[in-house]
């Protein structure tokens, strides 16, 4: 029963999402919503109930697993990629490395800041 | 058993969604035996290697995708709760997430511009058509919020949604080196890094690589990625004078 009341929250949660993202017309997907009315529930209950993570815990473990389906849609694309196909894999590399480097190094920054003044 | 019986065999079989489900699992199985025998380099990330095997069968056999996700939609359609489910991370870590919070919506902001800036300059340098750049403008971020932002200033939905899976992918691959180089060694940074710039790829690979606090991180920065992606790349575009 707990796996079955754990998945019933998380279906809930991602179905009231749904609907405010359908109802006021946002450009957000329901399960991102979804997630924001699961963490104000939880802040508000102020722990996370069993059943909910066994069910929750069991997906994020396998959440590379999910991707698959929608990975091999690439298989759609070949054609539309082929044509840039260059200018695409360059472009992706570099921006993604960095995108990577300068978040990454900016946060650290800002973070060790952060720490020198708190123990000051 | 003749041959004429195992051709009916195979006519049922392929329009059976058991079989579509059965060979993503099979597959998924086999590529993180792959990846660990190969030293778990995520050069050969599980996913990428999968999404390979299954594309070079379905090619094989001569399965069209619509076909194989019948059967696949039911793994696909765990992403819905699965995203729900990041919540529960971040309620664990809600007090650091908290200390962090005018720093992390500033890298946010400044991640996105950096992505997307960088990816619209060089595309554009590289002569690539109109299309396809703004169909890249959304890459970093979820499928589904990239496929209704790529709509939205006139690229094509279906190659956005293509090009975030392939961005997803070479973020895993290039994050950890990156990382190395630049002496990023905190965890909740590193996940925090890898969902703004390879979203649910890099926070299933924050889970899988670094643990639960880089993966609570990864999975904040995704959605406020995606929430904040979708407002301000209408924005950033028509500011470049494209939209």
């Amino acid at each position: 029963m707990p796996l079955i009341m754990g998945m019933s929250v998380l279906l809930a949660c991602q179905f009231l999402g749904e609907l405010v993202t359908r109802g006021w017309g946002l450009p957000v997907p329901g399960p991102v919503i979804g997630m924001v009315i699961l963490l104000i529930g939880l802040l508000i209950w102020g722990k996370v109930p069993g059943s909910l993570r066994l069910a929750g815990e069991g997906l994020l473990r396998y959440l590379t697993l999910l991707f698959v389906p929608a990975g091999v849609g690439l298989i759609a694309h070949f054609e539309l990629i082929g044509k840039d196909l260059w200018p695409i894999i360059f472009t992706l590399v570099v921006s993604t490395a960095v995108t990577l480097a300068v978040t990454g190094k900016m946060l650290e920054q800002l973070n060790r800041r952060r720490n020198r003044r708190v123990e000051r | 058993m003749n041959i004429a019986a195992f051709d009916q065999l195979w006519v049922y079989l392929s329009g059976n969604p058991l079989l579509s489900l059965l060979i993503t699992l099979v597959a998924f199985a086999a590529a993180v035996r792959i990846n660990r025998a190969l030293g778990g380099s995520s050069l050969f990330h599980p996913v990428t290697l999968s999404v390979a095997m299954l594309i070079g069968l379905l090619l094989l056999v001569d399965m069209d995708y619509a076909t194989y996700f019948e059967g696949a939609q039911f793994i696909h359609f765990l992403l819905g709760p699965a995203t729900v489910a990041l919540a529960i991370p971040l309620y664990d870590h809600r007090e650091k997430v908290r200390q962090l919070l005018w720093p992390l919506l500033l890298a946010c902001i400044v991640g996105i511009i950096t992505a997307v800036g960088s990816t619209l300059g060089l595309a554009a340098l590289m002569g690539a058509k109109p299309e396809t750049l703004l169909s890249l403008a959304p890459r970093s971020v979820t499928s589904p919020i990239a496929m209704g932002v790529a709509e939205q200033i006139g690229g094509i939905p279906s190659l956005a949604a293509g090009l975030v899976l392939l961005t997803g992918s070479i973020g895993c691959v290039v994050a950890p080196w990156i990382f190395r180089v630049l002496k990023v060694r905190d965890p909740a940074v590193q996940g925090f890094t890898l969902g703004l710039a390879a979203h649910g790829f890099g926070t299933a690979h924050a889970f899988a690589r670094i643990g639960a606090v880089a993966g609570a991180f990864s999975g904040l920065a995704m959605g406020l990625t995606g929430l904040l992606t979708a407002f301000l790349l209408p924005l950033l575009v028509r500011l470049v004078g494209m939209g």
